[in-house]
């Protein structure tokens, strides 16, 4: 669901800046052949009533050049700021927290669609390492929450392997209790806590979004 | 520590030798005469240590007369400002006993600055006269690091000849202070004093002693976990394993003959007890079979024959019991049952009478004991949370983590008289564990 709104998102984006392009280009009246194609015309040595017809047409094209550069240049700029969207999303969706409930490592139906997001962004770029991090927080043993951020790693990298995704491009660590991103001993901050984290670790440059 | 359970092999305190008493190789407990008779290890004794002379003779007594407090076994009986030559006999030799018994003194010790080392007598306030000596040696290096460890064998010589049992103030206390990358591992004095950082590798967790306490095993969290096992005495830190691609190492512990090292590795397939050899080398031998679940946090017996830990079968943390091959596994608190339990953090007493762990109780973790049948479960404290208890060598003071002051500290309490006492003021200590008594250097 998150992937797809997203998705939809960013083809929104991507058209309203066509439409802006658009929009900037002003409607402009065709030069006269004859005017584009013969010999280059001096004003010093052309008098009468054509003179002012010749200045303006010279204006139109010049005005017509600059907003042709213009266009390109927004188009390029729009073009790159949106793949670099989808890198950015690409790399937002790929390193999304999952989360879990206290001294467990089941995956929340919610959780397991941050991680399906996840898969085709790896199947795309096939060069991506991840290490996954498994995190609990301060409650219970420091020593046995080292083994639970262990087991929810595996839970995950098993997660995304039985997706598709090759086992080898996975790495799983644990830091128990010793990394908390929330601070103090409230059920929020142990909420946030319990986590698993993504770290990219190779090929994160230029991500694609799909395959 | 006592988190292994070091076999009872104690070498013979050179000062013991000295007076020409022999202490046993396999028990630590006094055979002479003591001067207590039969100890009831919840009385206290009134003893007065008389000033020492000399250099650092007031750092000495000092120290004496806080091991003995610390001890739980004696009440430390403070002489007044007065000439100190009222504390002799009228006869000059001798002490004046009834000075002392009028003060509920039942010992009054003499300690003597003598060439290389301290000349030590114990007085019997009733019988008025000597009933032993010592002489300890004692480094040329007051107050360094080792001078202090030979004033504590002092204060543990005294003790054995009080009550028969001999303290724990030369022994050492390694702890972790602060999380992950900034995690430190410290060893400190019994007392307290004395510390120092002992250098590991980032995120050096769960510090446990071998039984002759030269050596300190430890893993670390996070990428490239491996089991370490450092030198106390040059820091110098050796890989037995890893690291090894999503595999995490953690809570090592010797086994009682101090030749292996066992530990609990996680992966993919959940978390198993494995043994090494301290030494390395050779390849981990597999102790349990967990098929995705967790099984961490050894403790072995005394006598080597049996292994507590930690595993989740149930789905929840419990205490399991079985062979140290790894065969007849049980549920070892299989009491008050329920899904809600959590029980954790086991350590077996180096006595063999009991085994403390944490346990959840109303929301709160608390250190509790139980016998090594599963029976007689005791609550140990209430105030605060308290967590990873680590017992002392006589089996009767329990190290362990308590927020009772707000921020989480270790503190010591004495089981026989339930005394608590803060060990560190730093905050964020954990982690800790005692570690056997120190016969060298």
């Amino acid at each position: 669901m998150i992937h797809a709104s997203r998705t939809a998102g960013l083809t929104l984006a991507v058209a309203s800046v066509f439409a802006l392009a658009a929009c900037h280009k002003k409607p402009t009246p065709s030069p006269e052949p004859g005017v584009r194609t013969g010999t280059p015309v001096t004003t010093t040595t052309v008098s009468g009533p054509n003179t002012d017809s010749i200045r303006r047409a010279e204006e139109d094209e010049a005005r017509r050049r600059t907003e042709e550069a213009n266009r390109r240049r927004a188009d390029s700029i729009a073009a790159a700021e949106a793949a670099g969207r989808n890198a950015g999303a690409a790399r937002a969706a790929l390193t999304a927290t999952i989360h879990f409930e206290y001294d467990q490592s089941d995956l929340r139906a919610e959780d397991r669609a941050i991680l399906d997001a996840k898969v085709p962004i790896l199947q795309a770029n096939p060069g991506v390492m991840i290490t996954i991090q498994g995190h609990t927080d301060e409650r219970g043993s420091d020593e046995y929450n080292l083994a639970l951020g262990q087991r929810r790693a595996a839970t995950v990298k098993r997660y995304l392997v039985d997706h598709g995704v090759a086992e080898s491009r996975l790495q799983t660590i644990t830091f128990g209790e010793e990394r908390p991103v929330a601070q103090g001993s409230t059920e929020a901050a142990f909420a946030q806590n319990r986590r698993a984290e993504f770290e990219i670790t190779a090929g994160g440059q230029n991500l694609r979004a799909r395959p | 520590m006592t988190r292994l359970i070091r076999a009872l092999a104690l070498v013979a305190i050179s000062a013991a030798t000295l007076v020409g008493r022999r202490a046993s190789a396999q028990d630590t407990t006094y055979r002479g005469i003591t001067l207590v008779g039969t100890y009831d290890p919840t009385s206290k004794f009134g003893v007065v240590i008389l000033p020492v002379a000399g250099a650092f003779g007031d750092s000495i007594r000092t120290i004496v007369q806080r091991d003995l407090d610390y001890s739980d076994r004696f009440t430390i009986l403070e002489l007044g400002t007065g000439d100190p030559a009222t504390l002799r006999g009228a006869s000059g030799s001798g002490l004046n006993y009834s000075l002392f018994s009028k003060m509920n003194a039942v010992a009054a010790v003499e300690i003597i600055s003598v060439g290389n080392g301290l000349h030590v007598a114990l007085h019997d306030v009733a019988k008025s006269q000597v009933i032993n000596v010592g002489e300890f040696p004692v480094p040329p290096t007051a107050p360094g690091r080792d001078w202090r460890l030979a004033v504590h064998r002092v204060s543990d010589e005294i003790q054995r000849w009080v009550t028969g049992e001999l303290g724990i103030a030369a022994t050492r206390i390694a702890y972790v202070r602060g999380t992950g990358d900034a995690a430190a591992m410290r060893v400190i004095d019994s007392d307290g004093a004395n510390e120092v950082t002992v250098p590991t590798d980032a995120c050096g967790l769960s510090p446990s002693w071998n039984p002759r306490g030269t050596m300190i095993a430890y893993t670390t969290c996070g990428g490239n976990s491996r089991l370490l096992v450092i030198d106390v005495a040059t820091s110098r830190s050796r890989v037995l394993a890893g690291p090894l691609r999503n595999i995490a190492f953690s809570t090592p512990v010797f086994t009682s003959d101090g030749n292996s090292i066992i530990f609990a590795r996680s992966g993919d397939a959940g978390t198993d007890l494995y043994q090494i050899g301290a030494n390395g080398g050779d390849t981990p031998r597999r102790l349990t079979l967990g098929r995705g679940v967790e099984n961490s946090q050894p403790t072995m017996s005394p006598d080597g024959r049996r292994i507590v830990y930690v595993g989740n079968s149930l789905g929840r943390p419990e205490l399991y019991i079985m062979d140290s091959d790894g065969t007849n596994v049980e549920v070892l608190t299989n009491y008050e049952d329920s899904e809600r339990n959590y029980r954790s953090d086991p350590d077996w007493s180096p006595d063999n009478r009991l085994i403390a762990y944490t346990e959840r109780l109303n929301g709160r973790f608390q250190v509790r004991t139980v016998n090594p049948s599963g029976s007689a479960p005791k609550y140990r404290t209430s105030e605060g949370e308290n967590e990873q208890p680590s017992w002392a060598p006589d089996g009767r003071h329990l190290l362990f983590t308590s927020t009772r002051t707000g921020v989480r500290q270790l503190w010591v309490l004495d089981i026989e008289t339930n005394r608590f006492r803060q060990l560190t003021q730093s905050s964020g200590s954990r982690l800790g564990a005692w570690s056997p008594r120190l016969t060298e250097p």
